[in-house]
């Protein structure tokens, strides 16, 4: 197996951001924490720690709600914070931009709603086979719940989604079309645009999981002309527990709300309501007004990075890692060489992904080994887990050799090291 | 050259459990048996299936079938030579006995009752771990729990 280096000179260099991470200055079973799981959860820069800790210090108030001053000072705040992912994902009106606990909720929120508005017993729901569970589970539930049909296409052998099979599924005229923008086991960077344009002529909303797209390169949702675009702010070196739904308005405005309670009325009456206009329809309840201000630090942060570069390092370090580790005897990689977001799904030889995991952990090196919640992927690779090593802006080649040096300790404790 | 792993991964991943891992002993399945239970690791994916032929009281054949780590393998494997041909009562209490070992029992990992299982003395310091060397005993505790 070959791998390719980053093709495109980077538009520009990303600056040496480790310094910024606190948590990366802590050991790790005695040596430097080479952390690469972040596709799992991102860390987090001093200015996000910090917007948390300035949040409940000097501005924590119920938003839409008090009166006076500081109420108003942490509503305007939060609202900040809408606009600014707006803008970090080019959605045209920030009123379509939903705050939600993370990507999991969003794409329950758009498949409960959306499937109350769209599904009729025998309408056809089509996913892809390298969804992660929280864009396949949702859409199940709602396929039992309405007697709809889930049709999942199928990969290439490369990892990629199957265009012909694509295809042949819009001839079915679904009603929804949900896939991911980038694969979390496999790093595959789908062609969202022409997905969105295929599903549109078929007539379908397209649901986009931005899980791992919105942390690593630019996203202009305007341009993608996708329906429903989904994040989590955890994965974007911003805290747990919030994320967004980016929908057009005029499909919002026309669901159902998913929650009720607070904050998303109009007129209440004894048995029925009104409902608040967008965003607020969507936001039932207190809402993690903490997070999203947070969340909003680290669009910041990621900008004054610029997103160019974010993704060109990545690039850069995957293609430095592909060469690394397609060196190693017995090394598989699973997913395309090109194409590919900061992600490495790989097996090594006849060990298991978990004792690569045990031994990787003792030289301080984190990675995920498992089925990355995507078990009909998994079935697909015919494995039961891979190893998968991820990327970030806080990752260096220096880590990526790290990695190479632990997995050359796993051959050898397998018996496998050539002398 | 890398540098020479340490003691307590080299006890994880030890001859004797790679043996077993590679060349896993009673594997595969029996028709007919008289009890079959299947157990998975949803966090982790690892499967196993148990299946045993118990004739009175007496367990006359076991296999077990699946996939997963070096260490939820070769337990199953270590655990099928040791309960084959031991009376049901017996078998479960090896495996409490197997399960006091991961918890770090110091008492349990001296009993020679525990044969080969006691190689994987060493799991217990890998906590996560821990799960993976129980799966195949759950499932014998799971599959025999009426029958003695």
């Amino acid at each position: 197996m070959s791998a390719r280096a980053a093709t495109a000179a980077p538009p520009s260099r990303l600056r040496d951001v480790r310094g910024d991470f606190p948590i990366l200055r802590q050991p790790a079973n005695g040596h430097r924490l080479v952390y690469l799981d972040s596709a799992a959860t991102s860390q987090k820069p001093q200015a996000v720690i910090d917007a948390i800790s300035a949040y409940y210090g000097g501005l924590n108030a119920n938003v839409h709600r008090g009166g006076y001053d500081l109420a108003v000072r942490a509503t305007d705040a939060y609202e900040e914070a809408r606009s600014s992912l707006a803008a970090f994902t080019g959605a045209p009106d920030s009123n379509g931009v939903i705050f939600v606990r993370g990507t999991t909720e969003g794409i329950n929120l758009i498949a409960s709603s959306l499937g109350a508005l769209k599904l009729k017993r025998g309408d056809t729901i089509v996913v892809t086979a390298m969804e992660h569970h929280s864009n396949l589970i949702p859409w199940q539930l709602q396929a039992q719940a309405r007697g709809a049909e889930i049709v999942m296409v199928e990969l290439t052998g490369d990892g990629r989604i199957d265009l012909a099979d694509y295809r042949r599924a819009m001839e079915k005229q679904p009603r929804i079309v949900a896939f991911t923008h980038v694969s979390n086991a496999l790093g595959t960077i789908n062609p969202v645009a022409e997905l969105v344009r295929l599903a549109h002529d078929a007539g379908a909303v397209a649901v986009v999981d931005g899980a791992q797209s919105a942390p690593h390169m630019p996203v202009d949702v305007e341009a993608l002309d996708c329906d429903f675009y989904v994040l989590s702010g955890h994965k974007m070196l911003g805290p747990m527990g919030i994320g967004a739904v980016i929908g057009k308005a005029e499909l919002l405005d026309a669901m159902p709300p998913y929650h009720g309670g607070g904050e998303m009325i109009n007129v209440v009456k004894d048995t029925t309501a009104t409902y608040a206009p967008l965003p607020q329809k969507f936001e039932a309840g207190t809402p993690n007004v903490e997070g999203a201000i947070a969340l909003g630090a680290a669009i910041g942060y990621l900008r004054s990075l610029g997103m160019d570069a974010v993704f060109a390092h990545e690039r850069e370090l995957v293609g430095y890692a592909l060469g690394k580790l397609s060196a190693i005897e017995g090394m598989t990689i699973y997913g395309p060489l090109d194409e590919r977001a900061g992600v490495i799904s790989f097996t090594l030889a006849d060990i298991h992904p978990h004792d690569l995991a045990t031994i990787l952990d003792h030289e301080g090196v984190a990675i995920r080994a498992g089925h990355h919640c995507t078990q009909p992927l998994m079935r697909r690779l015919n494995v039961s887990a891979t190893a998968r090593a991820s990327f970030y802006v806080y990752n260096t080649e220096e880590d990526v050799d790290a990695l190479v040096a632990a997995l050359e300790k796993a051959l050898t404790l397998f018996g496998l090291a050539h002398a | 050259m890398p540098d020479q792993p340490d003691r307590a991964l080299e006890d994880l991943f030890q001859e004797l459990i790679l043996d077993h891992y590679r060349r896993p002993r009673n594997k595969g399945s029996l028709e007919p048996h008289t009890h079959r239970v299947g157990l998975t690791n949803p966090s982790c994916g690892d499967e196993l299936e148990l299946d045993l032929v118990v004739a009175g009281d007496t367990i006359a054949d076991v296999r077990f079938s699946g996939r997963g780590c070096s260490i939820s393998q070769a337990s199953a494997s270590m655990m099928t030579q040791l309960i084959k041909g031991k009376k049901v009562d017996e078998a479960r209490a090896l495996a409490e006995r197997f399960n006091e070992m991961m918890h770090g029992s110091a008492e349990a990992a001296r009993d020679k009752a525990l044969g080969e299982a006691r190689s994987l003395v060493g799991v217990a310091k890998f906590p996560v771990r821990v799960k993976c060397a129980l799966l195949g005993w759950n499932a014998l505790e799971e599959g025999t729990k009426n029958s003695h």
